[in-house]
Protein backbone atom coordinates (compact mmCIF):
# COMPACT_ATOMS: atom_id res chain seq x y z
CA UNK A 1 0.00 0.00 0.00
CA UNK A 2 2.99 2.22 0.76
CA UNK A 3 3.93 2.35 -3.13
CA UNK A 4 0.40 3.82 -4.67
CA UNK A 5 0.42 6.81 -6.50
CA UNK A 6 -0.82 8.84 -3.46
CA UNK A 7 1.69 7.94 -1.67
CA UNK A 8 4.61 8.31 -3.88
CA UNK A 9 2.98 11.59 -4.89
CA UNK A 10 3.21 12.65 -1.37
CA UNK A 11 6.31 11.40 -1.15
CA UNK A 12 7.44 13.45 -3.83
CA UNK A 13 5.98 16.94 -2.41
CA UNK A 14 7.83 15.76 1.11
CA UNK A 15 4.71 15.43 3.09
CA UNK A 16 5.24 11.50 4.05
CA UNK A 17 8.56 9.36 3.93
CA UNK A 18 8.45 5.86 1.92
CA UNK A 19 10.16 3.26 3.63
CA UNK A 20 13.31 2.89 6.06
CA UNK A 21 14.55 6.37 6.21
CA UNK A 22 17.53 7.16 8.50
CA UNK A 23 16.58 9.80 10.73
CA UNK A 24 18.53 12.50 11.95
CA UNK A 25 18.34 13.63 15.86
CA UNK A 26 19.50 16.99 15.30
CA UNK A 27 17.58 18.85 12.39
CA UNK A 28 17.54 22.54 14.16
CA UNK A 29 20.49 24.16 11.85
CA UNK A 30 21.20 21.66 9.70
CA UNK A 31 20.56 22.39 6.09
CA UNK A 32 20.17 19.09 4.43
CA UNK A 33 17.34 18.70 7.38
CA UNK A 34 15.62 21.49 5.49
CA UNK A 35 15.70 20.53 1.62
CA UNK A 36 12.77 19.58 0.21
CA UNK A 37 9.33 20.86 1.63
CA UNK A 38 8.14 21.79 -1.82
CA UNK A 39 4.50 21.63 -0.60
CA UNK A 40 5.16 24.41 1.09
CA UNK A 41 5.97 26.54 -2.10
CA UNK A 42 2.57 25.12 -3.40
CA UNK A 43 1.23 26.85 -0.36
CA UNK A 44 2.39 29.89 -0.22
CA UNK A 45 1.78 30.54 -4.32
CA UNK A 46 -1.87 28.93 -3.40
CA UNK A 47 -2.57 31.42 -0.31
CA UNK A 48 -1.44 34.40 -2.25
CA UNK A 49 -3.65 33.62 -5.22
CA UNK A 50 -6.67 32.87 -2.86
CA UNK A 51 -5.81 36.16 -0.37
CA UNK A 52 -5.95 38.16 -3.72
CA UNK A 53 -9.26 36.70 -5.13
CA UNK A 54 -10.82 37.13 -2.00
CA UNK A 55 -10.32 41.06 -1.65
CA UNK A 56 -11.18 41.34 -5.09
CA UNK A 57 -14.40 39.46 -4.33
CA UNK A 58 -15.15 41.17 -1.17
CA UNK A 59 -13.77 44.93 -3.12
CA UNK A 60 -11.61 45.70 -0.09
CA UNK A 61 -9.89 47.83 -3.08
CA UNK A 62 -11.35 48.57 -6.22
CA UNK A 63 -10.34 47.41 -9.60
CA UNK A 64 -8.09 50.03 -10.39
CA UNK A 65 -5.65 49.13 -7.56
CA UNK A 66 -6.25 45.67 -7.33
CA UNK A 67 -7.63 44.06 -11.12
CA UNK A 68 -8.75 40.91 -10.49
CA UNK A 69 -6.49 37.39 -11.56
CA UNK A 70 -9.34 37.08 -14.14
CA UNK A 71 -8.76 40.70 -15.52
CA UNK A 72 -4.65 39.93 -15.47
CA UNK A 73 -4.83 36.59 -17.12
CA UNK A 74 -7.19 38.30 -20.06
CA UNK A 75 -4.68 41.60 -20.35
CA UNK A 76 -1.67 38.69 -20.81
CA UNK A 77 -3.91 37.05 -23.47
CA UNK A 78 -4.75 40.35 -25.40
CA UNK A 79 -1.18 41.81 -25.76
CA UNK A 80 0.01 38.36 -26.43
CA UNK A 81 -2.52 37.96 -29.33
CA UNK A 82 -2.58 41.78 -30.60
CA UNK A 83 0.03 43.50 -29.34
CA UNK A 84 0.58 46.37 -27.49
CA UNK A 85 1.19 50.42 -28.95
CA UNK A 86 2.16 48.49 -32.30
CA UNK A 87 4.41 46.07 -31.23
CA UNK A 88 3.42 42.62 -30.62
CA UNK A 89 4.14 41.47 -26.73
CA UNK A 90 7.08 39.17 -28.19
CA UNK A 91 8.73 42.11 -29.73
CA UNK A 92 8.75 44.02 -26.16
CA UNK A 93 10.26 40.87 -24.42
CA UNK A 94 12.28 40.58 -27.47
CA UNK A 95 13.94 43.95 -27.77
CA UNK A 96 14.33 44.22 -23.25
CA UNK A 97 16.12 40.46 -23.95
CA UNK A 98 18.58 41.58 -26.56
CA UNK A 99 19.35 44.96 -24.62
CA UNK A 100 20.21 42.15 -21.66
CA UNK A 101 22.15 40.06 -23.71
CA UNK A 102 24.16 42.52 -25.74
CA UNK A 103 24.97 44.50 -22.49
CA UNK A 104 25.49 41.56 -20.20
CA UNK A 105 28.23 40.17 -22.43
CA UNK A 106 29.86 42.91 -23.50
CA UNK A 107 30.70 43.72 -20.25
CA UNK A 108 31.76 40.32 -19.73
CA UNK A 109 33.81 40.37 -22.87
CA UNK A 110 35.62 43.34 -21.59
CA UNK A 111 35.57 43.23 -17.65
CA UNK A 112 37.10 39.62 -17.91
CA UNK A 113 40.10 40.31 -19.55
CA UNK A 114 40.37 43.20 -17.31
CA UNK A 115 40.19 41.66 -14.10
CA UNK A 116 42.56 39.01 -15.35
CA UNK A 117 45.15 42.03 -15.99
CA UNK A 118 44.72 43.38 -12.96
CA UNK A 119 45.33 40.17 -11.02
CA UNK A 120 48.53 39.77 -13.00
CA UNK A 121 50.33 42.50 -14.15
CA UNK A 122 51.22 45.61 -11.58
CA UNK A 123 51.09 47.83 -14.64
CA UNK A 124 47.52 47.11 -15.19
CA UNK A 125 46.74 46.86 -12.03
CA UNK A 126 47.91 50.25 -11.43
CA UNK A 127 46.17 51.85 -14.60
CA UNK A 128 42.68 50.32 -13.54
CA UNK A 129 42.63 50.45 -10.30
CA UNK A 130 41.77 54.33 -9.54
CA UNK A 131 38.72 53.63 -12.26
CA UNK A 132 37.61 50.54 -10.86
CA UNK A 133 37.58 51.83 -7.19
CA UNK A 134 35.39 55.23 -8.79
CA UNK A 135 33.47 53.57 -10.77
CA UNK A 136 32.17 50.49 -8.97
CA UNK A 137 30.68 51.97 -6.08
CA UNK A 138 28.11 54.53 -8.12
CA UNK A 139 24.91 52.65 -9.08
CA UNK A 140 24.02 52.37 -12.72
CA UNK A 141 20.22 54.03 -11.85
CA UNK A 142 22.47 57.27 -11.23
CA UNK A 143 23.75 56.75 -15.01
CA UNK A 144 20.39 57.15 -16.52
CA UNK A 145 20.77 60.41 -17.31
CA UNK A 146 23.46 60.83 -18.58
CA UNK A 147 22.76 57.96 -20.60
CA UNK A 148 20.42 59.31 -22.21
CA UNK A 149 21.52 62.45 -22.54
CA UNK A 150 24.51 61.10 -24.58
CA UNK A 151 22.54 58.38 -26.10
CA UNK A 152 18.81 59.48 -26.45
CA UNK A 153 16.12 56.48 -25.73
CA UNK A 154 17.20 53.77 -27.56
CA UNK A 155 19.32 50.42 -27.49
CA UNK A 156 22.73 52.34 -27.45
CA UNK A 157 21.98 53.65 -23.95
CA UNK A 158 20.62 51.00 -22.74
CA UNK A 159 23.32 48.95 -23.44
CA UNK A 160 25.77 51.25 -22.51
CA UNK A 161 24.24 51.05 -19.09
CA UNK A 162 24.24 47.18 -18.60
CA UNK A 163 27.45 47.19 -20.11
CA UNK A 164 28.61 49.22 -17.45
CA UNK A 165 26.69 47.72 -15.01
CA UNK A 166 28.15 44.38 -15.73
CA UNK A 167 31.38 45.28 -16.66
CA UNK A 168 33.21 46.62 -12.99
CA UNK A 169 31.12 43.31 -11.30
CA UNK A 170 32.81 41.14 -13.80
CA UNK A 171 36.00 42.89 -13.72
CA UNK A 172 36.10 42.26 -9.71
CA UNK A 173 34.76 38.70 -10.11
CA UNK A 174 37.64 37.61 -12.38
CA UNK A 175 40.50 39.37 -10.12
CA UNK A 176 39.86 37.49 -7.52
CA UNK A 177 39.05 34.12 -9.81
CA UNK A 178 42.74 34.58 -10.51
CA UNK A 179 44.37 35.68 -7.22
CA UNK A 180 42.68 33.09 -5.23
CA UNK A 181 44.81 30.11 -6.94
CA UNK A 182 46.87 27.74 -4.77
CA UNK A 183 50.48 29.05 -6.01
CA UNK A 184 50.97 24.98 -6.25
CA UNK A 185 49.00 24.67 -9.08
CA UNK A 186 50.89 27.51 -11.08
CA UNK A 187 54.11 25.84 -9.79
CA UNK A 188 53.29 22.18 -10.96
CA UNK A 189 52.20 23.70 -14.37
CA UNK A 190 55.55 24.68 -14.64
CA UNK A 191 57.63 21.51 -13.86
CA UNK A 192 55.49 19.88 -15.99
CA UNK A 193 56.99 21.82 -18.81
CA UNK A 194 53.63 24.36 -19.74
CA UNK A 195 54.39 27.95 -21.07
CA UNK A 196 53.03 31.24 -19.73
CA UNK A 197 50.46 30.51 -22.59
CA UNK A 198 49.66 27.55 -21.44
CA UNK A 199 49.67 27.92 -17.59
CA UNK A 200 47.48 31.30 -18.64
CA UNK A 201 44.44 29.20 -20.49
CA UNK A 202 44.66 25.49 -18.67
CA UNK A 203 45.33 26.78 -15.66
CA UNK A 204 44.73 30.09 -14.44
CA UNK A 205 41.46 30.14 -16.56
CA UNK A 206 39.84 27.46 -15.49
CA UNK A 207 40.64 27.70 -12.05
CA UNK A 208 38.70 31.00 -11.98
CA UNK A 209 35.83 29.84 -13.25
CA UNK A 210 33.77 29.14 -10.17
CA UNK A 211 34.43 33.08 -9.62
CA UNK A 212 33.67 34.15 -13.14
CA UNK A 213 30.51 32.39 -12.95
CA UNK A 214 29.38 33.60 -9.64
CA UNK A 215 30.21 37.27 -10.54
CA UNK A 216 27.78 36.54 -13.87
CA UNK A 217 24.85 35.44 -12.18
CA UNK A 218 25.32 38.90 -10.20
CA UNK A 219 25.92 40.75 -12.71
CA UNK A 220 22.95 39.28 -14.47
CA UNK A 221 20.69 40.20 -12.08
CA UNK A 222 21.90 43.38 -11.68
CA UNK A 223 21.84 44.25 -15.41
CA UNK A 224 17.91 43.18 -15.52
CA UNK A 225 16.64 45.48 -12.54
CA UNK A 226 18.92 48.00 -14.61
CA UNK A 227 17.36 47.61 -17.59
CA UNK A 228 13.66 47.45 -16.32
CA UNK A 229 14.72 50.84 -14.76
CA UNK A 230 16.11 52.70 -17.49
CA UNK A 231 13.18 51.64 -19.75
CA UNK A 232 11.21 52.95 -17.26
CA UNK A 233 12.88 56.39 -17.05
CA UNK A 234 13.02 56.14 -20.70
CA UNK A 235 12.67 54.07 -23.92
CA UNK A 236 9.75 54.07 -27.02
CA UNK A 237 10.06 49.59 -26.59
CA UNK A 238 10.72 46.88 -24.05
CA UNK A 239 8.90 45.56 -20.69
CA UNK A 240 9.80 48.51 -18.97
CA UNK A 241 8.39 51.27 -21.11
CA UNK A 242 5.55 48.48 -21.19
CA UNK A 243 4.63 49.10 -17.70
CA UNK A 244 5.40 52.85 -17.42
CA UNK A 245 2.72 53.19 -20.27
CA UNK A 246 0.37 51.00 -18.87
CA UNK A 247 0.63 53.10 -15.62
CA UNK A 248 -0.14 55.98 -16.69
CA UNK A 249 -3.72 54.61 -18.38
CA UNK A 250 -4.58 53.32 -15.44
CA UNK A 251 -4.44 49.97 -17.42
CA UNK A 252 -3.66 47.96 -13.70
CA UNK A 253 -3.85 44.75 -14.90
CA UNK A 254 -1.53 45.32 -17.41
CA UNK A 255 1.21 46.61 -14.76
CA UNK A 256 0.56 43.60 -13.43
CA UNK A 257 1.11 41.44 -16.07
CA UNK A 258 4.38 43.44 -16.87
CA UNK A 259 5.57 43.15 -13.02
CA UNK A 260 4.51 38.92 -13.30
CA UNK A 261 6.83 38.30 -16.38
CA UNK A 262 9.67 40.22 -14.93
CA UNK A 263 9.72 38.11 -11.89
CA UNK A 264 9.51 35.33 -13.68
CA UNK A 265 11.70 35.93 -16.44
CA UNK A 266 14.59 37.18 -13.50
CA UNK A 267 13.88 34.10 -11.99
CA UNK A 268 14.67 32.28 -15.30
CA UNK A 269 17.36 33.52 -16.22
CA UNK A 270 19.12 32.83 -12.45
CA UNK A 271 17.66 29.17 -12.67
CA UNK A 272 19.21 28.60 -16.07
CA UNK A 273 22.38 30.09 -14.97
CA UNK A 274 22.59 27.92 -12.07
CA UNK A 275 22.11 24.75 -14.37
CA UNK A 276 24.76 25.99 -16.70
CA UNK A 277 27.08 26.38 -13.02
CA UNK A 278 26.33 22.82 -12.33
CA UNK A 279 27.09 21.38 -16.06
CA UNK A 280 30.16 23.40 -16.94
CA UNK A 281 31.63 24.09 -13.06
CA UNK A 282 30.51 20.50 -11.39
CA UNK A 283 33.82 20.97 -9.30
CA UNK A 284 32.51 23.83 -8.03
CA UNK A 285 32.71 23.60 -3.91
CA UNK A 286 34.06 20.55 -3.72
CA UNK A 287 37.78 21.44 -3.66
CA UNK B 1 81.31 17.02 -12.81
CA UNK B 2 79.05 13.72 -11.75
CA UNK B 3 75.90 14.03 -13.09
CA UNK B 4 73.33 14.97 -10.05
CA UNK B 5 71.83 17.68 -8.26
CA UNK B 6 75.46 20.53 -6.90
CA UNK B 7 74.53 22.86 -4.45
CA UNK B 8 76.83 25.57 -3.62
CA UNK B 9 77.27 28.07 -0.34
CA UNK B 10 74.17 28.82 -1.16
CA UNK B 11 72.53 31.77 0.98
CA UNK B 12 69.24 33.44 1.22
CA UNK B 13 67.54 36.59 2.50
CA UNK B 14 64.30 37.68 2.77
CA UNK B 15 63.88 41.27 3.07
CA UNK B 16 61.22 41.83 5.81
CA UNK B 17 58.11 44.27 4.96
CA UNK B 18 58.74 45.83 7.67
CA UNK B 19 62.67 46.30 7.42
CA UNK B 20 64.90 44.26 8.38
CA UNK B 21 65.71 40.76 7.28
CA UNK B 22 65.70 37.26 8.01
CA UNK B 23 68.56 34.26 6.82
CA UNK B 24 66.74 31.83 5.71
CA UNK B 25 69.85 29.67 4.03
CA UNK B 26 73.37 30.47 4.82
CA UNK B 27 76.30 28.93 3.30
CA UNK B 28 74.19 25.59 2.16
CA UNK B 29 76.14 23.43 -0.14
CA UNK B 30 76.07 19.27 -0.90
CA UNK B 31 75.99 17.03 -3.93
CA UNK B 32 73.25 14.97 -4.42
CA UNK B 33 74.14 12.31 -6.80
CA UNK B 34 72.10 10.59 -9.45
CA UNK B 35 70.06 7.64 -8.14
CA UNK B 36 70.47 8.46 -4.34
CA UNK B 37 67.37 9.71 -2.36
CA UNK B 38 67.39 12.23 0.44
CA UNK B 39 65.27 13.48 3.35
CA UNK B 40 65.17 16.69 4.98
CA UNK B 41 64.15 17.47 8.19
CA UNK B 42 63.90 20.20 10.56
CA UNK B 43 61.82 23.00 12.80
CA UNK B 44 59.68 25.05 10.83
CA UNK B 45 61.66 28.56 9.16
CA UNK B 46 64.73 26.00 8.89
CA UNK B 47 64.26 26.82 5.36
CA UNK B 48 63.98 23.67 4.14
CA UNK B 49 61.00 24.53 1.51
CA UNK B 50 63.13 27.68 0.58
CA UNK B 51 65.69 25.10 -0.37
CA UNK B 52 63.43 22.80 -2.54
CA UNK B 53 62.13 26.10 -4.39
CA UNK B 54 65.49 27.34 -5.18
CA UNK B 55 66.14 23.87 -6.25
CA UNK B 56 63.08 23.83 -8.65
CA UNK B 57 63.68 26.98 -9.86
CA UNK B 58 60.55 28.84 -8.44
CA UNK B 59 63.41 31.43 -6.25
CA UNK B 60 66.51 32.75 -7.10
CA UNK B 61 69.00 32.55 -4.14
CA UNK B 62 70.86 35.68 -3.01
CA UNK B 63 74.19 34.01 -3.35
CA UNK B 64 75.50 30.80 -4.36
CA UNK B 65 74.62 28.34 -7.35
CA UNK B 66 72.32 25.26 -7.75
CA UNK B 67 73.15 23.45 -10.59
CA UNK B 68 71.65 20.02 -12.16
CA UNK B 69 74.11 18.18 -14.19
CA UNK B 70 72.45 15.18 -15.93
CA UNK B 71 73.50 13.08 -18.75
CA UNK B 72 71.24 13.91 -21.68
CA UNK B 73 73.04 16.17 -23.40
CA UNK B 74 72.03 15.68 -26.94
CA UNK B 75 73.67 14.31 -29.68
CA UNK B 76 72.39 13.38 -32.89
CA UNK B 77 70.24 10.93 -32.20
CA UNK B 78 67.98 12.81 -29.95
CA UNK B 79 66.24 16.44 -30.01
CA UNK B 80 66.78 17.27 -26.62
CA UNK B 81 67.78 20.29 -26.21
CA UNK B 82 71.12 20.45 -24.14
CA UNK B 83 70.20 21.54 -20.81
CA UNK B 84 72.16 24.25 -18.98
CA UNK B 85 73.46 22.97 -15.89
CA UNK B 86 72.48 26.06 -13.67
CA UNK B 87 69.23 26.01 -12.56
CA UNK B 88 67.46 29.54 -13.28
CA UNK B 89 63.86 28.82 -13.74
CA UNK B 90 61.39 25.58 -13.13
CA UNK B 91 62.23 22.81 -15.52
CA UNK B 92 60.32 19.66 -16.87
CA UNK B 93 63.58 17.65 -15.64
CA UNK B 94 63.14 18.80 -12.11
CA UNK B 95 59.35 17.98 -11.43
CA UNK B 96 57.65 18.58 -8.00
CA UNK B 97 55.18 16.48 -5.82
CA UNK B 98 52.99 19.17 -3.85
CA UNK B 99 51.17 18.51 -0.77
CA UNK B 100 47.53 18.15 -1.47
CA UNK B 101 45.63 21.03 -4.09
CA UNK B 102 47.80 21.19 -6.49
CA UNK B 103 45.66 18.78 -9.02
CA UNK B 104 43.92 20.02 -11.56
CA UNK B 105 40.00 19.70 -10.66
CA UNK B 106 38.95 20.96 -14.00
CA UNK B 107 40.29 17.61 -15.68
CA UNK B 108 40.12 13.71 -15.00
CA UNK B 109 42.45 11.85 -13.50
CA UNK B 110 43.74 11.03 -16.54
CA UNK B 111 44.00 14.02 -17.99
CA UNK B 112 46.39 15.26 -14.98
CA UNK B 113 48.40 12.49 -15.66
CA UNK B 114 48.76 13.30 -19.20
CA UNK B 115 48.96 16.99 -18.59
CA UNK B 116 53.30 16.88 -18.88
CA UNK B 117 53.38 14.77 -22.55
CA UNK B 118 50.47 16.89 -23.28
CA UNK B 119 52.41 20.07 -23.14
CA UNK B 120 55.28 18.82 -25.02
CA UNK B 121 52.73 18.12 -27.89
CA UNK B 122 53.23 13.98 -27.35
CA UNK B 123 50.46 12.91 -29.53
CA UNK B 124 46.83 12.06 -28.43
CA UNK B 125 47.45 7.91 -28.02
CA UNK B 126 50.58 7.80 -26.67
CA UNK B 127 49.65 10.27 -24.02
CA UNK B 128 46.90 7.63 -23.32
CA UNK B 129 49.46 4.78 -23.51
CA UNK B 130 51.66 6.88 -20.76
CA UNK B 131 48.38 7.78 -18.82
CA UNK B 132 48.24 3.71 -18.53
CA UNK B 133 51.34 3.13 -17.53
CA UNK B 134 51.56 5.32 -14.49
CA UNK B 135 48.11 4.31 -13.63
CA UNK B 136 49.68 1.22 -12.80
CA UNK B 137 52.64 2.17 -11.38
CA UNK B 138 51.09 3.81 -8.87
CA UNK B 139 48.10 1.22 -8.22
CA UNK B 140 44.95 3.48 -9.92
CA UNK B 141 44.24 1.30 -13.02
CA UNK B 142 40.38 1.96 -13.76
CA UNK B 143 40.16 5.37 -12.02
CA UNK B 144 41.43 7.15 -15.27
CA UNK B 145 37.84 8.70 -15.74
CA UNK B 146 36.82 9.92 -12.39
CA UNK B 147 36.98 13.18 -11.51
CA UNK B 148 40.08 14.29 -9.04
CA UNK B 149 37.84 15.84 -6.45
CA UNK B 150 36.17 12.05 -5.98
CA UNK B 151 39.38 10.44 -4.85
CA UNK B 152 40.14 9.93 -1.22
CA UNK B 153 43.41 11.97 -0.04
CA UNK B 154 45.72 8.97 -0.33
CA UNK B 155 44.77 8.41 -4.02
CA UNK B 156 45.07 12.38 -5.10
CA UNK B 157 48.58 11.45 -3.61
CA UNK B 158 49.09 8.70 -5.75
CA UNK B 159 47.81 10.54 -8.41
CA UNK B 160 49.80 13.55 -8.18
CA UNK B 161 52.99 11.28 -8.11
CA UNK B 162 51.82 9.73 -11.50
CA UNK B 163 51.14 13.28 -13.11
CA UNK B 164 54.62 13.59 -12.06
CA UNK B 165 56.23 10.45 -12.97
CA UNK B 166 54.61 10.82 -16.39
CA UNK B 167 56.59 13.57 -17.01
CA UNK B 168 59.81 11.62 -16.77
CA UNK B 169 61.64 13.96 -14.52
CA UNK B 170 65.16 13.07 -13.79
CA UNK B 171 64.65 14.66 -10.09
CA UNK B 172 61.82 14.18 -8.01
CA UNK B 173 61.33 16.92 -5.61
CA UNK B 174 58.58 16.07 -2.56
CA UNK B 175 57.49 19.30 -0.25
CA UNK B 176 55.85 17.20 2.51
CA UNK B 177 53.73 14.79 0.01
CA UNK B 178 52.12 12.70 2.86
CA UNK B 179 51.82 15.56 5.51
CA UNK B 180 47.70 15.64 5.28
CA UNK B 181 47.11 11.53 5.21
CA UNK B 182 46.25 9.83 8.15
CA UNK B 183 48.78 7.13 9.26
CA UNK B 184 48.09 3.97 7.45
CA UNK B 185 47.81 5.87 4.21
CA UNK B 186 51.47 7.28 4.90
CA UNK B 187 52.97 3.68 5.59
CA UNK B 188 51.34 2.12 1.92
CA UNK B 189 52.18 5.68 0.38
CA UNK B 190 56.05 5.39 1.96
CA UNK B 191 56.09 1.88 0.54
CA UNK B 192 54.99 3.22 -3.10
CA UNK B 193 57.58 6.13 -3.11
CA UNK B 194 60.09 3.63 -2.04
CA UNK B 195 58.94 1.03 -4.61
CA UNK B 196 59.02 3.61 -7.36
CA UNK B 197 62.52 5.04 -6.55
CA UNK B 198 63.85 1.94 -6.45
CA UNK B 199 61.94 0.48 -10.17
CA UNK B 200 62.77 4.00 -12.02
CA UNK B 201 66.59 4.86 -10.44
CA UNK B 202 65.17 8.40 -10.14
CA UNK B 203 66.80 11.08 -7.78
CA UNK B 204 64.89 12.33 -5.05
CA UNK B 205 64.17 14.89 -2.36
CA UNK B 206 62.03 14.83 0.14
CA UNK B 207 61.11 17.47 3.07
CA UNK B 208 59.06 15.86 5.77
CA UNK B 209 58.01 16.69 9.22
CA UNK B 210 57.63 13.06 10.56
CA UNK B 211 61.51 11.65 11.46
CA UNK B 212 60.19 7.87 10.84
CA UNK B 213 59.11 8.78 7.11
CA UNK B 214 62.72 10.32 6.81
CA UNK B 215 64.71 7.41 8.17
CA UNK B 216 62.27 5.23 6.56
CA UNK B 217 63.07 6.78 2.87
CA UNK B 218 66.29 8.81 3.15
CA UNK B 219 69.57 7.07 2.37
CA UNK B 220 70.96 10.32 3.11
CA UNK B 221 69.22 12.77 5.55
CA UNK B 222 69.94 16.62 6.61
CA UNK B 223 68.52 18.00 9.75
CA UNK B 224 68.24 21.54 9.27
CA UNK B 225 68.38 23.98 11.98
CA UNK B 226 67.11 27.46 11.47
CA UNK B 227 68.60 31.17 12.37
CA UNK B 228 70.30 31.04 9.80
CA UNK B 229 69.15 27.47 8.02
CA UNK B 230 71.48 25.30 7.41
CA UNK B 231 72.36 21.56 7.42
CA UNK B 232 73.09 20.97 11.53
CA UNK B 233 73.85 17.08 10.69
CA UNK B 234 73.62 14.94 7.75
CA UNK B 235 73.01 11.28 8.27
CA UNK B 236 73.81 7.84 5.70
CA UNK B 237 71.25 5.62 6.48
CA UNK B 238 70.64 1.69 4.81
CA UNK B 239 66.93 1.46 5.65
CA UNK B 240 65.65 2.82 2.45
CA UNK B 241 67.83 0.01 0.28
CA UNK B 242 66.46 -2.42 3.65
CA UNK B 243 62.90 -0.87 2.75
CA UNK B 244 62.78 -2.06 -0.69
CA UNK B 245 62.60 -5.83 0.57
CA UNK B 246 61.78 -6.07 3.99
CA UNK B 247 58.46 -4.58 5.42
CA UNK B 248 58.76 -1.01 7.58
CA UNK B 249 57.17 -2.60 10.03
CA UNK B 250 60.01 -4.97 10.62
CA UNK B 251 62.98 -1.88 10.17
CA UNK B 252 60.91 -0.01 12.53
CA UNK B 253 61.04 -1.94 15.13
CA UNK B 254 65.11 -3.28 15.21
CA UNK B 255 67.09 -1.23 17.98
CA UNK B 256 69.44 0.92 15.39
CA UNK B 257 66.42 2.65 14.34
CA UNK B 258 64.29 3.77 16.90
CA UNK B 259 68.25 4.64 18.39
CA UNK B 260 68.96 7.18 15.56
CA UNK B 261 65.23 8.00 15.66
CA UNK B 262 65.25 9.24 19.52
CA UNK B 263 68.57 11.23 18.55
CA UNK B 264 66.89 12.90 16.04
CA UNK B 265 64.29 13.79 17.70
CA UNK B 266 66.11 15.30 20.46
CA UNK B 267 68.10 17.39 18.51
CA UNK B 268 65.03 18.93 16.41
CA UNK B 269 63.44 19.15 19.65
CA UNK B 270 66.28 21.02 21.31
CA UNK B 271 66.00 24.05 18.37
CA UNK B 272 62.49 23.60 19.04
CA UNK B 273 62.47 24.74 22.36
CA UNK B 274 65.09 27.53 21.32
CA UNK B 275 62.80 29.23 18.91
CA UNK B 276 59.89 29.21 21.42
CA UNK B 277 62.48 30.17 24.54
CA UNK B 278 62.54 27.82 27.06
CA UNK B 279 59.38 27.16 29.11
CA UNK B 280 58.70 25.55 32.33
Amino acid sequence: MNNSPLHLVLAKLGIITVGEVARKTVTFGDPEASKGGLIWGIVSVLLIFSIWSLAVANEWASAIFLPPPSEVVSQFWKIATDGFRGSSLWEHLGISLYRLLVGFILGCLIGIPIGFGMALSKVVRGFFDPIVEFMRPIPPLALIPLSIIWMGIGNGSKIFLLFLAALWIMVLAARAGVEGIRLSKIHAAYTLGASKKQVLLRVILPNALPEIFTGMRVAMGVCWGTLVAAELVGADAGIGFMITVAGKFLETGLVFVGIILIGIIGAAIDVSMRKAEALMIPWKGKV
Amino acid sequence: MATGLHIDKIGMIYQLPGGGEVEALKDVSFHLDKGEILTILGPSGCGKTTLLNIVAGFLVPTSGTASFYSEQISGPSTSRQVLEPLITGPSPERGMVFQQGALFEWMSVAENIGFGPGMKGVPKNEINTIVEQYLETVGLQGFGNKAVYELSGGMQQRVALARCLANEPELILMDEPLGALDALTREKMQGLILKIWNETGKTIALITHSVEEALFLGQRVFVMAPRPGRIEKEYRLPYAQRGVNESLRDIKMTDEFSQTREEILSMIWEMEEEIMGRQE
